[in-house]
């Protein structure tokens, strides 16, 4: 991958408001794939009785690793929107611990790029959440 | 038989906005992401007054897809939550303020959302309004509206399917 496109990227989702105030890191910047990681925090609970992060700070992380895999397709110029998203949540994180996202960009046309993902915490074996998407492609 | 009189409406107004108030104070992330509720009667609308943080990308500014969805997802488990307290709340047979004793209130779990990005969020308020389609012992379907300055110019909407708190 070209230096300067992985940059670009990095700048790019390295700023973003909601995304910092969340702790989201960028693990790996791939051709049209992404690894991003949120930290667990209690703030982020959406269930108090088990202490599960809400279904909406895990659509944050794959909404913009998704986001991020879009922009990092080879063919993609400049930065990137979403048109839609769907979550399944496929089990509650476990409390206390980080979450990882891998976002990739499977395929791009003049208009449209088309983007899943896949959310994990410390048991890679079964899936927390996986997403499907697609994103505005173009300047 | 003896009338009974109507019950004041400053007790009904307390009861209601108690039981809600509790339920939305049980959950971290609706204060994490700032978001309100106005109740007119049974009927709730969701409000995420504007703040930096909701930002996705600074240059236009426009409101992060993610804080977007979050409020969708948010607005439609308190509609689904509320039509159920709301039926407990407003039974006669049942203890006006049970909500105080009880501890903790059981959730709808989220099995799949889905929003669609009608236009970019503004840096301003928005508002969403729920409507559970169908809800049933185990399942519910809910679509979620929001808007900005025009309800008939929505910015998103999503639907999605949750598991019901089950009876132990």
């Amino acid at each position: 991958m070209l230096n300067k496109k992985k940059k670009a990227v990095e700048d790019f989702f390295a700023v973003l408001p909601h995304s910092i105030s969340l702790g989201m890191k960028i693990d790996f910047i791939g051709d049209g794939e992404v690894g991003m990681s949120m930290p667990y925090d209690k703030k982020l609970i959406g269930d108090p009785k088990t202490e599960v992060i809400h279904g909406g700070a895990v659509f944050s992380l794959l909404d913009t690793c998704c986001g991020a895999a879009a922009m990092s397709h080879p063919d993609q110029k400049g930065p990137t929107a979403t048109i839609d998203l769907r979550i399944d949540y496929m089990r509650p994180a476990t409390p206390k611990q980080k979450i990882k996202a891998v976002a990739t960009c499977y395929n791009l046309t003049k208009n449209v790029a088309f983007v899943r993902a896949v959310a994990l915490d410390e048991n890679e074996e079964k899936p927390v959440a996986m997403a499907a998407g697609a994103f505005v492609t173009g300047g | 038989m003896a009338i009974t009189s109507p019950e004041p409406v400053a007790v009904i107004k307390k009861r209601r906005n108690k039981a809600l108030s509790k339920l939305i104070k049980s959950i971290p992330y609706i204060s994490f992401l700032g978001v309100e509720f106005d109740r007119r009667g049974d009927e709730i609308t969701a409000i995420l007054p504007f703040k930096k943080d909701l930002i996705g990308n600074p240059n236009l500014p426009a409101l992060h897809g993610g804080s977007i969805a979050a409020f969708l997802e948010i607005s439609a488990i308190i509609e689904l939550s509320w039509m159920q307290i709301w039926r407990q709340i407003e039974n006669p047979k049942q203890k006006a303020d049970y909500l105080i004793d009880l501890e903790i209130i059981s959730l709808p779990k989220t099995i799949d959302f889905s929003v669609d990005y009608l236009r970019s969020g503004l840096p301003r308020d928005s508002y969403a309004r729920a409507k559970v389609n169908r809800v049933g012992r185990r399942y519910a379907s809910v679509h979620v509206e929001a808007w900005q300055d025009n309800r008939d110019r929505l910015f998103a909407q999503g639907t999605g399917h949750f598991l019901m708190p089950q009876p132990n």
